[in-house]
């Protein structure tokens, strides 16, 4: 058993992790994903939310992702993310606030793909604040 | 006299062109480190994004069903080129080099009978293309220089989608100047419609198919806008990094060639200065003798 998970995420900007974990859990689309060594090929979407990270038996790292692709093959796993931030990095009243700008935006949204986009950003803002432990 | 004159005018002018040249330069320098690192860090995204569509390609090889951004239209007809150039010129043969690949493949694509449609994205594009395909550009994009986002790429993706979906298109390439080095660009054509599998071989599962969530179509459905839109912004972050290399090159010579000018025009300016005093001293040598 080849015992660690090649876990890459990559954001448009750039990539934002590349190293080997004990087990990687992504918020797939239809539940959360767990992926250890030799997963069988998947491609999943993802939904707003938190990418834990396993290492050492606990938790390493915490990644919020705001949706994206998982690409996972036997010997790697690949992240796509459109943006992604540590969960550390998270400011639960910045949130608020945008959540509270957003809510505005979608109240005045015109058109249908305004309203749209309002209606997304509003659902990834709610998922981030989730993510704060303490909110 | 007058020539005198003229070639100080000449050298004093000479030597404010190397000035803007120079400054020119250095700004391009500057800019081109910040586009070069954005351009590189946006490539892993690109490429495994571009690995992800071949794994999924794969999936939908031979089926009915295949979504038309991925599969095409089933027809190769009427070609939607997408040029990426700058906005401004005076970077050498940047885009002279894009457009001269475009007009090559304009006139490949027309002895197969085939229609071509060009959409720019820069306004040196479209300018030099107006003189001969201009009946063909349906539409330009221009104040990139100004700065982009990937929000510029995606509004490009969805305007190129709304137009295939109206069935504007059969299928759609993009050209833009790939950055390698400060020397070299390539001129660059991918495929993003029907979405093209990239040149590194897709992995070997072993004859394992990949467990898809939700669905196949589902994902593509999300999948493919964005990979048009990754693509486009791709392209214009390599064209960018290009460009500002380009230039720098191009008045890095300029600001050489204009310090050799300044040289020669001195050497000529002191030659004739000097003849003048010549004549002038023969001149008043010869009169004292003649008293």
């Amino acid at each position: 058993m080849a015992g660690r998970v090649n876990f890459e995420l990559v954001s448009p900007e750039r990539v934002l992790v590349s190293d080997t974990f004990d087990m990687v859990v992504i918020p797939g689309g239809d539940g959360d994903i767990g992926v250890l060594p030799d997963h069988a090929p998947l491609i999943s979407t993802i939904r707003p939310g938190v990418i834990d990270i396993h290492d050492d038996g606990k938790v390493a790292h915490q990644v919020f992702v705001a949706g994206g692709f998982a690409e996972v093959l036997p010997d790697r796993c690949t992240v796509l993310a459109e943006r992604a931030l540590m969960v550390a990095s998270i400011d639960a009243g910045d949130v608020r606030a945008r959540i509270e700008a957003a809510e505005l935006d979608l109240r005045d949204a015109e058109s249908d793909a305004d309203r749209t986009r309002a209606k997304d950003e509003l659902a990834v803002l709610n998922a981030m604040l989730e993510a704060v432990p303490d909110s | 006299m007058a020539n005198l004159k003229a070639l100080r005018t000449r050298i004093n002018s000479v030597r404010s062109t190397r000035k803007i040249t120079s400054a020119m330069k250095m700004v391009a320098a500057a800019k081109l480190r910040h586009a070069q690192e954005s351009a590189e860090a946006a490539r892993p995204y690109a490429e495994r994004m571009a690995r992800m569509m071949a794994s999924l390609a794969g999936a939908f090889a031979g089926r009915e069903d295949a979504p038309r951004l991925l599969a095409g239209t089933g027809s190769d007809k009427v070609n939607l080129i997408v040029v990426v150039t700058s906005d401004r010129g005076l970077c050498g043969g940047f885009n002279a080099s894009v457009v001269r690949s475009v007009r090559q493949r304009i006139a490949e694509l027309r002895k197969e009978g085939r229609e071509v449609k060009l959409l720019c994205l820069g306004r040196k594009g479209r300018d030099l293309l107006r003189r001969d395909h201009g009946e063909l550009i349906v539409d330009t994009l221009q104040g990139l220089d100004k700065g982009f986002s990937y929000g510029t790429a995606r509004d490009a993706a969805e305007r190129i989608t709304a137009m295939f979906e109206a069935g504007e298109f059969d299928q759609c390439t993009v050209v833009f100047n790939r950055f390698q080095s400060v020397m070299t660009q390539v001129v660059t054509w991918q495929g993003l419609i029907p979405a093209v599998a990239p040149d590194e071989p897709v992995d070997d599962l072993g004859g394992a198919v990949y467990i898809f969530e939700p669905d196949e179509g589902a994902i593509l459905e999300h999948l493919l806008p964005r990979n048009l839109g990754v693509q486009v912004f791709r392209g214009l972050l390599e064209s960018q990094a290009s460009e500002h290399a380009a230039r720098m090159t191009a008045m890095d010579n300029a600001t050489r060639n204009a310090g050799d000018m300044i040289d020669r025009l001195n050497l000529v300016y002191n030659r004739t200065r000097q003849a003048a005093i010549t004549t002038e001293i023969t001149e008043i040598v010869s009169g004292a003798e003649a008293l």
